[in-house]
């Protein structure tokens, strides 16, 4: 077993991102990314990224575009944002993703303006859910870590050919100090192979990427990401597999179940908030209540099939969400997990509970709080579709 | 015709895009006015003006979207912009 050490969340990041060997890094600091853009700086200053270029810019829309010329030339290509970096992002996002440039981008994820607030919640993630990025979420500084390797290995398939975005909880996950096995280089050199991707610019044979589309070829374009994604479902599964082999630490692939098989009530979220709910679900179990967790790694491509298949004997489904999509009063994990369930036979109760916005905690106690709710739903039915866990009803 | 991914294309290909047909005024040219200082081939932001006979400036329709800026911009007013009847 590998050694470990106590590092920030952030520097297992940035170390794997050095194993990965990167040809070109171009990231613009934000809370709470920071400490990822600064270790990939100082390890670029102290010689240690090899012939890696890391470009310093003044925005995160000049980062990601930089990384598209760079992905386009060939080159392995990093960066990393937050929030409203993201935001600044979002056409380049589309851009990255249509020409099919496979780009990693770590996500420190963190509220959004307006109120101003630098603390933690998915909103900024979940905002991009259609800008064709692959979206996986990590639940503890090791899996961010382990993500790296694994996405370059993913998204520069040539028959998936997508970027990623690894999401994980800024602050709760990049600002935690806790041991990480950080990833031994000639392992990872035997995991992940260079980046040779069939078309590169080069002024020997000019070629135009992201070309105009009219209205006779557009559709197909899109579709063609899709089936990227596609295979990147199956690249998901596959991959976390070659990880455990060389490196001996799975996680699941699209998605992991705790306690899954005998649970009545299941609830499904993704991120930090994983550990907090398998520490609850250990307590209520000795109570003899069977609740299980669906943990999604995968937002996108979303693992309907997988879903499906690890709700099929649930009695109650209860959704986690930190964002909240505003008109709807719900989250994207409640929307998703309901729309994977209709034309089904599964005619289950689902409950979305939206918590932890901006950075509010997420106590036992709340998770608890719903549980109770759902043993006495899954007797008297639901009443609810979808509330706030932890709104304070005296502010409002 | 099989697309690749990315909208990857070897250079030319937009050569089998005839775009004249989004025009709805076209340029035409009043040679007799025309000093030949080739403003109009310079500024054409399509590329579609080239030098014909004896030096004098003709616009390739396939290619023009009527965008009038030869027409603006030359000197002499050589070029005019006629609404175009399809």
């Amino acid at each position: 077993m590998a050694e470990l050490k106590v590092v920030e969340g952030s520097y297992a990041v940035a170390h794997a991102v050095k194993a990965c060997r990167p040809d070109v890094i171009a990231a613009y600091p934000i809370t709470p990314q920071t400490h990822i853009a600064e270790d990939l700086s100082q390890l670029n200053a102290d010689g240690e990224l090899g012939n890696c270029e890391y470009i310093t810019v003044e925005s995160e829309f000049s980062a990601l575009s930089t990384l598209i010329g760079a992905s386009a030339a060939g080159a392995r290509t990093y960066t990393s944002t937050a929030s409203q970096g993201l935001a600044l992002m979002h056409e380049v996002l589309f851009n990255a993703s249509g020409m099919r440039l496979p780009i990693v981008m770590t996500v420190a994820n963190r509220a959004m303006s307006a109120p101003l607030s630098i603390w933690n919640d998915q909103q900024d993630s979940i905002a991009q859910r259609d800008v064709g990025w692959i979206q996986l979420y990590a639940e503890d500084p090791q899996e961010a870590a382990d993500m790296t390797p694994q996405a370059y290995k993913i998204c520069e398939d040539r028959d998936v050919m997508t970027p990623a975005m690894i999401c994980f909880d800024g602050f709760i996950l990049t600002h935690v100090y806790e041991p990480v096995a950080l990833l031994e280089e000639d392992l990872t050199d035997e995991f992940l192979l260079p980046f040779n991707p069939e078309h590169t610019l080069d002024p020997k044979n000019p070629e135009t990427f992201g070309a105009f589309a009219d209205p006779s070829i557009y559709t197909e374009f899109r579709y063609l990401q899709e089936l990227g994604m596609r295979e990147a479902l199956k690249r998901i599964d596959s991959v976390a597999e070659e990880f455990e082999e060389i490196y001996g630490r799975y996680y699941g692939g699209l998605l992991d179940g705790y306690h899954l098989d005998d649970a009545e009530i299941v609830l499904v979220a993704m991120g930090s908030i994983i550990g907090t709910i398998k520490d609850v679900i250990d307590e209520v179990r000795r109570d003899g209540i069977k609740v299980g967790l669906l943990k999604i790694r995968s937002f996108r491509p979303f693992p309907l099939d997988a879903v499906r298949k690890a709700l099929k004997n649930a009695s109650i489904i209860v959704t986690l969400d930190k964002n909240i999509s505003i008109g709807k009063y719900e989250g994207a994990l409640c929307t998703e997990t309901k729309a994977a369930l209709y034309n089904t036979k599964l005619d289950k109760p689902v409950v979305g509970y939206m918590l932890g916005h901006g950075g509010r905690d997420i106590p036992k106690e709340i998770i608890k709080k719903i549980i109770d709710e759902a043993k006495k739903s899954m007797k008297d039915g639901i009443t609810i579709e979808s509330t706030y866990a932890d709104l304070k009803e005296e502010f409002v | 015709m099989k697309l690749c991914i990315g909208g990857i294309v070897n250079p030319g290909t937009t050569l089998a895009n005839l775009t004249g047909g989004w025009r709805s005024f076209k340029p035409e040219y009043h040679y007799e006015k025309c000093t030949k200082c080739g403003l109009c081939e310079l500024l054409c932001p399509d590329s579609c003006i080239t030098i014909g006979d004896e030096g004098y400036y003709e616009t390739d329709y396939d290619y023009c979207k009527g965008c009038g800026i030869c027409a603006h911009e030359c000197p002499t007013s050589t070029i005019e912009m006629i609404l175009e009847v399809k």
